[in-house]
């Protein structure tokens, strides 16, 4: 078995079986704090799909666009911490 | 003999990733769903990413490749903290198993302070 084929239907399908998971427990969760959690790991798992198609269309600049989602995952989590903490409690 | 090493890493990384999802799934309780997922989507695609460094192998690459992870693995533990203080702060039920909550009463719930 080739790499390619190794990658493109084993390792592929594996991850994405991982984003519908993680995107159950979105549309599921009780509190807004899980959603947050799961959309910060559907991020951080992306990072993992980028790096695997990088490697399978041997373009190794898609690996700027994973630095870009790593930063984005991190500012949004501080941000939305950041605002959560100053809310309103009667609301 | 390189393509083995970066099969083995690549599936490492898929079975953390996939470890996350379904820990997210199925575990009953924001703050261990918390636990569950950051330490697991850390090595997932830290794995990956060094995979990725042994294929391509060239000084640019590698160079992204350690910022890559010195910055997940800076910053997972950093944004979990927050999350889970939010969480906790916000008034989240923790599971009935837990035995014991240190923080119990210590919050104050105008300024946010720990008394």
């Amino acid at each position: 078995m080739s790499l390619y084929s190794y990658l493109y239907f084993i390792i592929l399908p594996v991850l994405a079986i991982s984003v519908i998971l993680t995107f159950i427990r979105f549309i599921k969760g009780p509190s807004v704090s899980d959603r947050v959690v799961s959309l910060d790991l559907v991020i951080t798992i992306c990072i993992s799909i980028i790096t695997v198609f990088s490697i399978i269309t041997n373009q190794s600049i898609f690996l700027d666009i994973a630095i870009m989602l790593g930063l984005i995952a991190f500012l949004s989590t501080v941000g939305f911490t950041y605002y959560f903490d100053k809310q309103d409690k009667d609301v | 003999m390189f393509d083995i090493i970066i099969m083995i890493f690549t599936g490492v990384g898929a079975l953390f990733a996939l470890l996350a999802g379904i820990g997210g799934l199925k575990m009953p309780d924001t703050f261990l769903r918390i636990s569950v997922t950051t330490k697991a989507a850390t090595l997932g695609s830290g794995f990956s990413l060094v995979a990725a460094a042994m294929y391509f192998n060239t000084i640019s690459v590698n160079t992204r490749v350690i910022v890559i992870v010195l910055f997940i693995i800076l910053t997972a533990p950093v944004s979990g903290h927050l999350i889970s203080r939010a969480a906790y702060r916000s008034g989240n039920k923790l599971w009935k198993g837990t035995k014991m909550d240190d923080l119990e009463g210590k919050y104050d719930d105008e300024t946010g302070k720990l008394s």
